[in-house]
């Protein structure tokens, strides 16, 4: 005889609990057990962008979200990896597949383009992956004036070629879309050459006309990082003055501060002291700042 | 047109009273208010990428809506041998299938306006809790009524699910209707690439076998302006209007053809 209606819950119920926690400890066990795999190397299945346009099914637009979400997942976290070799090889055609998912994905051509040009080890320092970004994206929106600015920015900042950032202001200042500014940078650009004026009026044009928070947070830094080269500009002959006099360099700030070269520690616009070699005598910003790395040969 | 009208609602009440449909709209639902978490993953696109989820979420569960529901609009009445007693009242086989297709074409635009509603929500948050400045920088207002247009062209593609979907199911299993109907709307989202087999290295006679596939089959592909109304382009009235309008020659002929399939069928 089957067991009253009340027994058979109460077992019911206990029968729930006990699996329950029986699922739960054996999921513990399993965690304590096995080391979680973590795969030695990325893999991206589809590499071609023709291909996954297909593959989507008319859901371009959010597959093309998906892949942006990546990238940017994909750069901050080999960004920030304790890698030594910090490999950003997939950055590129995870844009390219976002941009093919999506022609107007205008963020991801710029924001794309500043991902891709950035030195090593802050990003995989390909700007000339980054001018491509910015052809597509002039291919699918001709319009578009800011690609012009983008790909000049490219060119000036990490091609150290102002002829050639000029050239693109020019093309794109013959937009009917583009600001009056544009071709009076171009002309700026070309006189001033690699000196710093152009950089900061590049720069302060960004930070007040971008769109987006994230760009006009990147001019800023851009232009701390200037602020920081000059002030490496005065004290490197502060410190070389130091050798002349004792024929080495100083161990430190602190040995400057009692020489009466300096006031005190110098700190960078972010607060972080400079560094100084006291084998070389070099001064720079210290690698926790996060102005590090500054460019070189401007 | 009494009778078409009596079968449409009969079907619509069938639909509300089935608990289905109301779990897909909600899935929908919650997939649009779950595009806020995902949006905080990403640099600066949270409008963007709330208007596509929600779009999408929209047309998948939509598109589930009408396979699974139209496949068993004739295929139910079959199975419970209601079809006997609806047959051997005075209404012809055409009026049948179509007050079936209407039936689930009201259902599908009920819910596509609860979850058109939903989207508008979510985005009227959206819209109140960012700043002024943030949004100069949207290329379309959050509550932009363009989108609209890709609900309205989202319920066009789901019309002609139905159709695919019932004319399937006059003339073969469920499980097989909902794989053919299936299969013809991925062949739908191709539609551009047979046009263009060359393109692909294909023979000048593939390529012409591939031309007259596209002619055949409706392609989907125009119904698709998600990309163009999130990015605030333009969407013409032309186009929607044309787009529309093919479509709805695809369903007419489905329909004619779901007729003439079940005519023959034999119920006595």
């Amino acid at each position: 005889m089957a067991p009253p209606l009340r027994t058979r819950r109460t077992l019911h119920w206990i029968a729930f609990v006990v699996l329950l926690v029986a699922a739960i400890g054996t999921q513990t066990a399993i965690n304590g057990a096995f080391e979680r795999f973590t795969p030695t190397q990325e893999v991206q299945w589809v590499r071609s962008p023709g291909v996954m346009r297909r593959l989507v099914l008319g859901f371009n637009s959010v597959a093309a979200d998906i892949y942006w979400i990546r990238a940017v997942q994909y750069y901050g976290s080999t960004k920030l990896s304790k890698a030594e070799n910090k490999d950003y090889g997939f950055l590129f055609p995870l844009l390219d597949i976002t941009t093919t998912l999506d022609p107007r994905f205008n963020i991801a051509y710029r924001f794309g383009a500043i991902l891709l040009s950035e030195g090593y080890p802050n990003g995989p320092g390909r700007p000339e992956d980054a001018i491509a970004l910015l052809e597509k994206g002039i291919r699918e929106s001709p319009n578009k004036w800011e690609y012009y600015l983008d790909a000049g920015f490219v060119e000036y900042w990490w091609h150290d070629d102002p002829k050639a950032a000029a050239d693109w202001f020019l093309r794109g200042s013959k937009l009917s879309t583009a600001p009056n500014w544009l071709q009076p940078l171009a002309a700026s650009v070309l006189a001033e050459g690699g000196d710093q004026v152009a950089a900061r009026v590049l720069w302060t044009q960004l930070a007040q006309t971008a769109e987006q928070e994230w760009m006009r947070r990147t001019a800023r830094t851009r232009l701390q990082q200037l602020d920081a080269e000059n002030v490496i500009g005065q004290l490197q002959p502060i410190v070389n003055s130091f050798y002349d006099r004792a024929n080495r360099f100083p161990t430190g700030w602190d040995e400057m501060t009692r020489a009466g070269l300096v006031r005190g520690i110098p700190l960078d616009p972010t607060g972080v002291p400079y560094t100084l070699d006291p084998v070389s005598g070099a001064v720079d910003v210290a690698e926790e700042s996060s102005l590090y790395p500054l460019r070189r040969g401007l | 047109m009494t009778a078409v009208l009596a079968i449409a609602r009969g079907v619509f009440k069938d639909s509300i009273r089935d608990r289905v449909p109301y779990n897909l709209v909600f899935f929908a639902v919650l997939l649009m208010a779950a595009s806020f978490l995902l949006a905080q993953l990403t640099a600066g696109q949270d409008v963007k990428i709330i208007k596509d989820l929600g779009l999408a979420a929209a047309s998948l569960m939509g598109v589930l809506i009408a396979v699974f529901f139209g496949i068993g609009l004739v295929a139910k009445e079959v199975e419970r041998r209601s079809i006997y007693s609806l047959l051997s009242k005075p209404i012809t086989r055409s009026q049948f299938i179509v007050g079936k297709y209407l039936g689930l074409v009201f259902t599908l635009i009920a819910n596509l306006a609860v979850m058109a509603l939903a989207y508008y929500g979510v985005l009227a948050y959206l819209d109140w809790q960012t700043p002024a400045s943030i949004k100069a920088g949207w290329e379309a207002a959050a509550l932009d009524p363009m989108l609209l247009k890709a609900f309205a062209l989202i319920a066009v593609e789901l019309m002609l699910v139905t159709a695919l979907a019932l004319f399937f199911s006059t003339f073969s299993s469920t499980f097989l209707s909902a794989a053919l109907t299936i299969a013809m709307y991925v062949i739908g989202h191709f539609s551009d690439d047979l046009r263009t087999l060359e393109s692909f290295g294909a023979s000048p006679a593939l390529a012409m076998i591939g031309r007259g596939l596209y002619y055949a089959f409706p392609n989907l592909s125009p119904l698709n302006v998600t990309a163009a109304v999130v990015h605030g382009q333009a969407v013409t009235a032309q186009h929607m209007l044309l787009a529309s309008g093919s479509i709805g020659l695809y369903v007419a002929v489905l329909l004619v053809a779901s007729t003439l399939i079940f005519e023959r069928r034999d119920f006595k």
